[in-house]
């Protein structure tokens, strides 16, 4: 705030809390020239006024309130910044720039904050932990974390805060966001994989080939080439032509289609799209490309509640891979 | 009485009737905005997969029809109709008074059309962009000028305190419009601009206008409103005169500092908030001066209440005044703000504010008027005004009542926490269970909204019958 903002406000704020006081001393005394009681000498339209005194509780009301300001405002920072209050009382560190600013502020700041975050800490941490940590203080084997039914449950409620606005409530995805309940990984579905691309992102790059492929006649036949090759049924010309164009798909996809998980290419021959498997969508994703983003949470949500996290979505496939063993 | 009320020689009472019978028929409008978003968060698909209809688009349409239509257009009618008989003087001005009229409906036009198209400032209760808000000013200041100039040639001696509040309300909306709304089109051809004002400032200037907003339109001018209709419908004299004058200058001291309170826990710097505070705590005071100098006005007259549904209106709008605005400093204190900030609970305070008191005792002067403007003895029908009471009073009830326990239940909601330390509800679980309150919600705002077709209807009934042939009714 700038010099004018801060005695506009200060100055405006004192010159009012006076002048009601002043304004109340004045008029809880009759200085009308009037019987209290009696009508004042002028009427407005057949209406008459009173000169009844002001309601002595409410006139107490008001010094009371005026009373609990003041006080406020001695104890708490109040008229310019450079006034903390008596209590030294701050909501939270307003000076900082940064994440790390902030976590470096953490250790000497008395804010509300992070006294709120301090008792949090004490309270919590010791059962966040030992869900996570093993006696040794190093981390759990995430697939033992995924196997502890109380750890998959943090896990879940941290996906459902955080993850669930993409991945949807129930993990499995939609247009443009993976499902993650299912085998198909773009990145792979080991638990250190999996950790990487939440604590790090992913960047999901598909470029636009609409004129590399000769305009929109190439892109119908990669299409139907690339359809056929998860099994639908397609123009056999059509498809035969877009076979020798797919060269250019395959330099990440694979020469098979079946993707490359290392740089996150998909997988073009089962029956999973990430972004629509429609005819029109997937021609529309060949000329003119996809941006899919996966942000990076390491800083955001920090490693012990990502290992959480991990297990969870971990454990969601693990389930998957259980029943089709069983069968 | 003087002569001057007996004959009412030649005021200008053409242009309250415009003002009322628009402030009625927008009201129904902006009510049934209010009832469609209401829908809306039940049955999302309600906006047609439209742009037009979404509810970002129609809530600021809600909000500024209620507000700067159906409400600032009864202001602008009974200021005129109060202003003419308590300085028993015409208008000043001759046909400014008539471009105020037009000038303002054209505003509301606009902001019907450019709302929808997606026109917005993005400042709460000042979405509307640059063109409209030039348009806003000239009409302004034409409506101060034609309030001010009769105030100046008034043949009383004093000045009544009606027009006490409708005057501070009328120069402090024109120095909070100017100001929140400095703002650089990016185009002299384009509707888009931007604010002067940036970050924490912004932030301060728009709540500071939006704060004020409710403090003079829809607190000040109404109590100019209840200053005139209540002890004339209860043909009693106002209870303390000297009550009025330290409510007066002490509401519209303390009310332009409370703004901060709705930036509690934000970039604002912790004193701005301190003090923003403190004032609201204040307010609290002033604000019931109001509601006691409205009710004590009653005494001697209490037995009216049950022959009279026009005083009901008049006497309950006075309560949900006292329950709001007990209400809005209590959740100005920083604690009970931590829980009720960006819940449920706010839209309940809002409206208890905006149905019971800004609506009831809108509707409580226009059943006043309406037969006094065309030349009747009373309304229509007096048990269909005791319906829309009852009506109005339910209608307003389930709203604030479900809002309230859907707020709370939102606020505690979202800070529950498991023995792990991670938040217990989701915001869809919670989202979920707030269904039900939004299903009471919309039935009440239906109630409301079908008491307002029965003063249409009571209202066209009066004015289209034989000058001088309805006689005064009491209820049985």
């Amino acid at each position: 705030m700038t010099l004018f903002w801060t005695l506009w406000i200060s100055i405006i704020t004192l010159i009012v809390v006076i002048g009601c006081a002043i304004l109340l001393r004045a008029t809880t005394k009759n200085n009308t020239g009037v019987k209290e009681g009696e009508p004042m000498p002028h009427t407005f339209d057949g209406i008459q006024e009173l000169n009844n005194p002001l309601p002595k509780w409410w006139v107490w009301l008001f010094w009371f309130c005026i009373i609990i300001a003041v006080i406020y405002a001695i104890a708490y920072p109040s008229f310019t910044a450079n006034y903390n209050g008596l209590l030294n009382w701050t909501s939270a560190d307003k000076a900082v720039k940064s994440l790390a600013e902030s976590k470096k502020a953490a250790n000497t700041s008395h804010s509300q904050y992070q006294r709120e975050m301090d008792k949090a800490k004490s309270k919590y941490s010791a059962v966040f932990k030992s869900h996570i940590y093993n006696a040794d203080g190093h981390y759990k084997d995430i697939v033992d974390i995924a196997k502890d039914e109380n750890a998959i449950k943090i896990g879940q409620r941290l996906f459902l805060q955080n993850c669930s606005v993409c991945h949807g409530s129930d993990s499995r995805g939609s247009a443009g966001f993976p499902g993650l309940t299912d085998k198909d990984w773009l990145y792979g579905g080991d638990p250190k994989t999996i950790k990487e691309s939440i604590m790090y992102g992913r960047q999901g790059v598909m470029p636009s080939w609409k004129e590399a492929l000769g305009g929109e006649k190439g892109v119908t036949e990669v299409t139907s080439y690339m359809l056929k090759l998860s099994g639908r049924r397609v123009n056999v010309l059509e498809a035969a032509a877009g076979k020798t164009k797919f060269v250019i798909c395959a330099a990440c996809h694979g020469a098979d289609g079946k993707g490359n998980q290392a740089l996150g290419a998909p997988n073009l021959t089962d029956t999973i799209w990430l972004y629509g498997g429609s005819r029109r969508a997937v021609e529309d994703t060949i000329a003119n490309g996809r941006n899919g983003i996966m942000p990076a949470w390491l800083k955001i949500l920090g490693e012990d509640k990502i290992q959480l996290i991990t297990a969870y979505v971990y454990s969601l496939s693990m389930d998957k891979n259980k029943n089709k063993n069983n069968k | 009485m003087t002569t001057a009320t007996l004959n009412q020689p030649d005021y200008n009472m053409k242009i309250v009737r415009q003002f009322t019978l628009t402030s009625i028929f927008w009201g129904i409008i902006g009510m049934s905005v209010g009832v469609i978003i209401a829908a809306q968060l039940i049955w999302p698909s309600l906006n047609f997969e439209t742009p037009w209809f979404t509810y970002s688009r129609l809530r600021p349409l809600h909000t500024n029809a209620v507000i700067f239509a159906f409400g600032t257009s009864a202001l602008m009618g009974s200021s005129f109709y109060i202003l003419q008989r308590t300085c028993h003087t015409k208008l000043f001005g001759g046909p400014l008074a008539s471009f105020v009229f037009w000038g303002w409906q054209l505003i509301i036009i606009s902001a019907v059309i450019s709302l929808p198209m997606g026109y917005t400032s993005t400042k709460e209760y000042a979405e509307l962009e640059w063109p409209i808000d030039i348009l806003i000013l000239i009409v302004w200041l034409m409506y101060t000028v034609v309030f001010f100039g009769t105030l100046a040639i008034r043949k009383t001696s004093h000045i009544y305190v009606a027009n006490w509040f409708y005057g501070a309300f009328i120069l402090a909306i024109a120095m909070l419009h100017v100001v929140n709304n400095l703002e650089i089109p990016i185009s002299l051809f384009s509707m888009k601009s931007y604010s002067v004002f940036a970050g924490a400032v912004d932030a301060m200037v728009q709540w500071w206008y939006g704060h004020n907003a409710v403090g003079f339109l829809l607190t000040a001018g109404f109590l100019g409103m209840m200053y005139y209709f209540v002890p004339k419908q209860a043909n009693r004299p106002v209870y303390s005169y000297r009550l009025s004058i330290i409510h007066f200058w002490a509401l519209i001291a303390v009310y332009i500092w409370a703004g901060p309170h709705h930036l509690h826990y934000t970039a604002l710097p912790d004193w701005v908030q301190s003090l923003g505070m403190l004032m609201s705590i204040i307010l609290f005071v002033p604000s019931w001066g109001g509601m006691i100098n409205g009710i004590m006005t009653l005494s001697g007259a209490w037995h009216k209440l049950r022959t009279d549904p026009i005083l009901r209106f008049l006497v309950v709008s006075l309560s949900f005044y006292g329950m709001s605005t007990f209400e809005g400093p209590m959740m100005a204190i920083k604690s009970v703000n931590a829980l009720s900030h960006y819940t449920d609970w706010t839209i309940g305070h809002v409206h208890s504010g905006a149905l019971g008191w800004v609506a009831m005792i809108t509707i409580g002067a226009t059943y006043h008027m309406i037969p006094r403007l065309y030349g009747q003895k009373g309304m229509y029908s007096v048990p269909m005004i005791n319906l829309h009471f009852w009506m109005a009073t339910i209608g307003t009830v389930l709203y604030i009542v479900a809002m309230w326990i859907s707020g709370v239940m939102q606020g505690l909601m979202w800070r529950a926490v498991n023995p792990d330390g991670t938040l217990t509800y989701t915001f869809v679980e919670v989202l979920q269970k707030t269904y039900p309150f939004y299903a009471i919600r919309l039935v009440g705002g239906l109630i409301f909204l079908f008491g307002m077709l029965l003063l249409a209807y009571n209202t066209y009934k009066t004015i289209t019958a034989e000058p001088n042939s309805i006689q005064e009714q009491e209820l049985s």
